[in-house]
């Protein structure tokens, strides 16, 4: 019973379907670990209560023989998506006290399937971050030390840094993520567990706090790329209530991992060689091509030509979709309203107080750059260079099956370091953020250690709705990396 | 480019967040790096190039002409810092 | 015939463009599957799309996009089978969700016109700008409280139809056909009904003036939300003078948003949009682009109907009605139904006559309606074929009338019941004029003698002897015969 919190999701699944444990058991034991792991701030909000009475009916539902995908799993949903009856804060002070009279698709289709939700994870507000040092709750603590220094409180990366430290610190066996320039592959891979953001289009979008509408993808974060796998099966497939999501049938995520990857072409860029790369996240990267070459794949080095712009292109569509998107935010329906004589000083007043340095901040460029006079110069010109980006993809898969890149620049870094230049911490995600733009699923995976002890992750990025492909790679890599250390005392 | 301290008021007023005098300096300052990485994307040639808004290669899809919807005012109002006689209230406006 | 501004410099013509928002006749809103009906309880017509909540998103009404191709097909636009939407971005607290998603620089409709129809009969055509489908805001009310708005977001996302002419009109009165005539056109394709006190049809007036002879435009003022003609009409002539005077005495126009208030009769700056405007339009990128096939256009144009301009047209080839008649039976497609109904198989002047004298005249005096019309358009047809059979003469047929409003029943019920048959009968005719002839020797001998204006006397005391039933022709006939012995 007390390694109930080490069990995977398909550990879970199939020992729960053999009844060696009830679901209610294995929500008891996550809730203890949550207690425990109070000190990672990784929820906003516990819902222990409700999660047992949901363990007692999927145990009804087992016995019935009615049961879901999931049924009985413990998972934590990342506080940007809706959950009806539960407080859902985007971790953001202007959303606080907020009960969405609503559930979002994504975590809708999880309860359906019968995972039983642990609370609420911690993000960077409204998912603009990526050390999950922006959340007016408070930031979150990675799990994983340093060797060298164990007392210092690292970042687990972000926004989805709550799920990330949450997976990895076994208090849940998965969480959701959402991923709009690397918020579920840059914290997986800080907190050495296995992310991936699918194709923009194959989770729904509705009921999820919205951040920068053409890019936010929701996704799975877990232990294993089967995990990953099982999840994204839970969580896809089309809705009606979201324009952009697509009518295409899921395949089974899981069957792909056959572990044959003979005769795949894996793409290797040229280009994701920059100034500053992590010498030993470098020496991961080509481990990561020999056992794919090892397992009968053929590295080819690929040229993604425009990949040093994608940062800045980033920077202008994701904020100037964000100005827009938190102009809901003016406490008049839901959330804090600070008063005004006026109405406007009662608008100003509002979202100053209720929105923190980062999301301001945002907020003024995307106004910016959509201004009169400013529109050309910058977001057409970002939506051109958005184009260029995703054709550099489309020419690389002509003639490779998947493309492997590192993750992440570096380990984990510690809290307040490298945070006073916004421009610098944006560099966290150089690897991440051109798949974003183009769309494209991508996954990361731990693949090893840096000598300080700390995960580094590679990522794998397929062609659009061939997360297949990712997970047969992936699962061929996870095996070879043979991935077993976790973090101190867990 | 840099933005000055009226260019920052401006976008400020736009956006409805107040921002206090002495907070425009720095403000500026660090809008103003923002603005000079993301302007280096006027070294990519562009000519021709149609801009791209969305990654889904799809059209919209349309819903049938079907009222699904409504008749919960309560969970609508549910939410509001303020209400009265079944109405959002805000401070009145003058028109 | 020009409307012309006297000032004391010259003379000022007048520029107008029009932005009509008409509202589109659906059951559930733009991007929401909230009802549309008018009337209901504050905030009850409400999703949580509509109120802008966190991690809500539109999805198009295909019925919206629909009555959108309808309505610049009856305009005779250009419809672009690639539309937009984009965000209009900008603050009110009757705008939950901080924009509202309208169409900017790809409108579903592009250049179409519109076909006034002057008093005189002539005709003037009147550019179209562009048509585009955008989501109405909800309904701030601010006299229900010393210090509070009120916010109700019924209305929040409903379709509207932007239609914008171009600045071709150039007086009050053109300005009043022109909504006239999209009105009508509106409730003939059954896009929006027109209704202007509910708000389903606005008028947002650009105006500004020049001297005669200058050809550039001047700066213009914009008068949001007039919610009748005559108001739009007052607005602009009030606004025109305004200019006339502001730039007589050597003074400029700011570009702004103005308010007309319809108890003083003027426009005034409005307060809350002084702040300067910029919206930042950006492609929504919730919404994907709108591509429409053209077999679906094709489709919706097979099934148009008769709109009012080839209604008219034909009404005068067909029925030899004049221009002005014609005008006012096609406004409603109703009327010119009822109209037609009348007409079928019968003398169509007399039909027309009919319909736009004793019968408009009885909806007026009634209060009553098309939709609930005095007489229907059946018992007018069987009230006319009455008179054409012999069985009323023009005379009875008008009392009958007023039975028939009176009562609502069939004219040849009325003419068995109250026996207001015509007399055609020679011997009843022939009694009645012996009795007259008997009792009057004196006069018969003044015809006599001459004095033949007096048979007009005899005709009379017939007529009244039968009450008013004997035909009067033979009446008339065979007195002549009688008393002058012919
Ligand atoms: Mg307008
Ligand atoms: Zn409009």
């Amino acid at each position: 019973m007390s390694n109930l919190t080490d069990l995977t999701l398909a550990e879970g699944r199939d020992k729960l379907a053999k009844g060696e444990f009830t679901a209610v058991e294995l929500t008891q034991a996550h809730i203890q670990a949550i207690e425990a792991k109070r000190n990672l701030n990784a929820f906003i909000v516990e819902t222990p209560e409700l999660a047992l009475e949901e363990a007692k009916a999927s145990d009804l539902r087992r016995r019935a023989g009615t049961n879901g995908a999931m049924d009985g799993l413990a998972i934590g949903i990342k506080d940007l998506f809706c959950t009806k009856g539960v407080q859902t804060t985007a971790a953001s002070h202007i959303l606080e006290g907020f009960k969405p009279p609503y559930e979002s698709t994504v975590s809708g289709k999880l309860k359906a399937a019968g995972a039983i939700s642990l609370g609420k994870l911690n993000l960077d507000e409204f998912a603009m971050g990526s050390s999950n040092q922006t959340s007016y709750f408070g930031a979150v603590e990675n799990p994983w030390k340093r060797k060298s220094d164990p007392t210092a409180k690292l970042v687990p990366g972000g926004s989805s840094g709550g799920s990330a430290a949450a997976v990895a610190a076994r208090m849940v066996m998965a969480a959701t993520g959402t991923d709009t320039g690397g918020s579920i592959r840059q914290p997986a891979a800080f907190c050495g567990i296995t992310g991936i953001k699918p194709t923009y289009g194959r989770c729904s979008r509705f009921g999820v706090v919205a951040f920068a509408s053409s890019l936010d993808q929701a996704g799975p974060m877990a232990r294993t790329v089967r995990d990953c796998a099982i999840m994204l099966g839970s969580m896809a497939g089309f809705d009606p209530n979201d324009s952009t999501s697509v009518n295409m049938a899921v395949p089974d995520f899981e069957a792909a991992l056959t572990g044959d990857i003979r005769g795949l072409k894996i793409g290797i860029p040229k280009e994701y060689r920059p100034v500053g790369l992590s010498e030993e996240v470098a020496k991961v990267w080509e481990q990561g091509v020999e056992w794919l070459k090892a397992a009968g794949a053929t590295p080819v080095e690929i040229s993604l030509p425009h990949t040093k712009y994608a940062l800045p292109t980033y920077y202008i569509i994701a904020p100037a979709e964000c100005s827009s998107n938190l102009a809901r935010y003016d406490g008049l329906r839901f959330g804090l309203r600070v008063p005004g004589k006026s109405l406007d000083e009662m608008y100003a007043k509002t979202r100053a107080a209720g929105f923190g340095a980062e999301v301001r901040r945002r907020i003024l460029i995307g106004t910016y750059v959509l201004s009169a006079g400013y529109y050309d110069a910058y977001y057409a010109k970002a939506q051109k260079v958005r184009r260029l980006i995703a054709d550099d993809f489309a020419k690389a898969f002509e003639t490779v099956d998947v493309i492997l890149t590192p993750t992440a620049p570096s380990a984990a870094f510690g809290q307040g370091e490298g945070s006073d230049d916004p421009v610098t911490m944006w560099l966290n995600d150089v690897f991440t953020i051109p798949t974003s733009m183009a769309g494209l699923p991508g996954l990361s995976l731990p693949a090893g250690l840096s000598s300080d002890g700390l995960p580094l992750g590679l990522q794998l990025i397929g062609r659009p709705f061939d997360e297949e492909t990712v997970f047969k790679v992936a699962g061929v890599m996870e095996t070879a990396a043979n991935f077993t250390a976790r973090p101190e005392g867990i | 480019m840099s933005l000055d301290k009226a260019t920052v008021r401006n976008i400020a007023n736009l956006a409805r967040i107040e921002v206090r005098d002495e907070e425009l300096d720095h403000l500026a300052g660090e809008l103003s790096n923002i603005i000079t990485f993301v302007e280096q994307l006027s070294e990519v040639n562009t000519d021709g190039v149609e801009p791209m808004t969305s990654v889904a290669a799809m059209t919209l899809p349309m819903r049938k002409d079907v009222v699904t919807d409504g008749g919960r005012h309560d969970a609508v109002m549910a939410n509001a810092p303020e209400a009265e006689d079944g109405f959002f209230t805000v401070p009145k406006v003058v028109e | 015939m020009a409307y012309i501004i006297q000032g004391e410099t010259g003379d000022w013509e007048i520029v107008i463009g029009l932005e009509v928002h008409a509202q589109v006749t659906s059951k559930s809103k733009l991007f929401s599957g909230a009802s549309t009906e008018f009337g209901a309880e504050p905030n009850t017509q409400v999703s949580f799309v509509d109120a802008g909540f966190p991690g809500m998103l539109p999805v198009i009404n295909e019925i919206c996009v629909e009555q959108a191709v309808r309505t610049g097909l009856g305009l005779n636009a250009r419809i672009n089978l690639t539309s937009v939407f984009a965000r209009k971005n900008y603050f009110y607290a009757d705008l939950p969700q901080g924009y509202q998603i309208s169409q900017f620089d790809k409108p579903i409709v592009g250049e179409g016109e519109l076909v006034l129809d002057m008093p005189d009969g002539s005709t003037r055509t009147v550019g179209i700008e562009r048509l585009h489908l955008e989501q109405d805001a909800g309904k701030s009310i601010h006299d229900m409280h010393p210090s509070k708005s009120f916010i109700d977001l019924n209305r929040s996302g409903v379709a509207l139809m932007e239609v914008v002419s171009k600045p071709d009109l150039r007086s009050p009165e053109e300005a009043g056909l022109y909504l006239t005539k999209l009105r009508s056109i509106l409730r003939y394709l059954g896009t929006c009904d027109g209704n202007m006190q509910e708000g389903s049809m606005r008028c947002d007036a650009n105006v500004s003036v020049r001297p005669v002879g200058e050809t550039g435009l001047r700066t213009r003022c914009e008068i949001k939300n007039v919610n009748s003609i005559r108001y739009v009409q007052q607005a602009i002539e009030f606004e025109a003078r305004r200019h006339v005077d502001v730039y007589e005495a050597g003074g400029d126009i700011r570009q702004e948003t103005r308010l007309f208030d319809s108890v003083k009769v003027e426009t005034r700056s409005m307060r809350s949009k002084e702040q300067a405007h910029d919206y930042r339009y950006f492609p929504d990128p919730d919404l994907l682009p709108l591509v429409i096939e053209q077999g679906f256009v094709d489709g919706i144009k097979a099934g148009l109907p008769e709109l009012p301009d080839a209604k008219k047209a034909r009404f005068m080839a067909e029925y030899g009605l004049n221009a002005y008649d014609a005008g006012v039976l096609v406004a409603e497609r109703i009327s010119a139904d009822f109209f037609e109904t009348v007409a079928k198989g019968r003398d169509a002047k007399i039909a027309c006559n009919w319909v736009m004298g004793d019968f408009f005249a009885a909806m007026n005096a009634t209060g009553k309606t098309m939709e609930n019309p005095p007489v229907s358009a059946t018992d007018l047809g069987g009230l006319i074929d009455l008179i054409g059979d012999g069985t009323l003469s023009g005379r009875l047929a008008k009392d009958v009338f007023a039975l028939m409003v009176e009562t609502g029943k069939a004219p040849a019920a009325l003419v068995e019941e109250k026996g207001l048959r015509q007399v055609t009968d020679t011997g009843a005719i022939e009694a009645a004029i012996d009795v007259v002839i008997k009792a009057n020797p004196d006069k018969v001998q003044q015809v006599r003698d001459g004095k033949t204006t007096l048979l007009g006397w005899f005709t009379g005391q017939v007529m009244k002897a039968t009450q008013g039933k004997a035909n009067p022709a033979m009446v008339n006939e065979m007195l002549a015969k009688k008393v002058l012995g012919e």
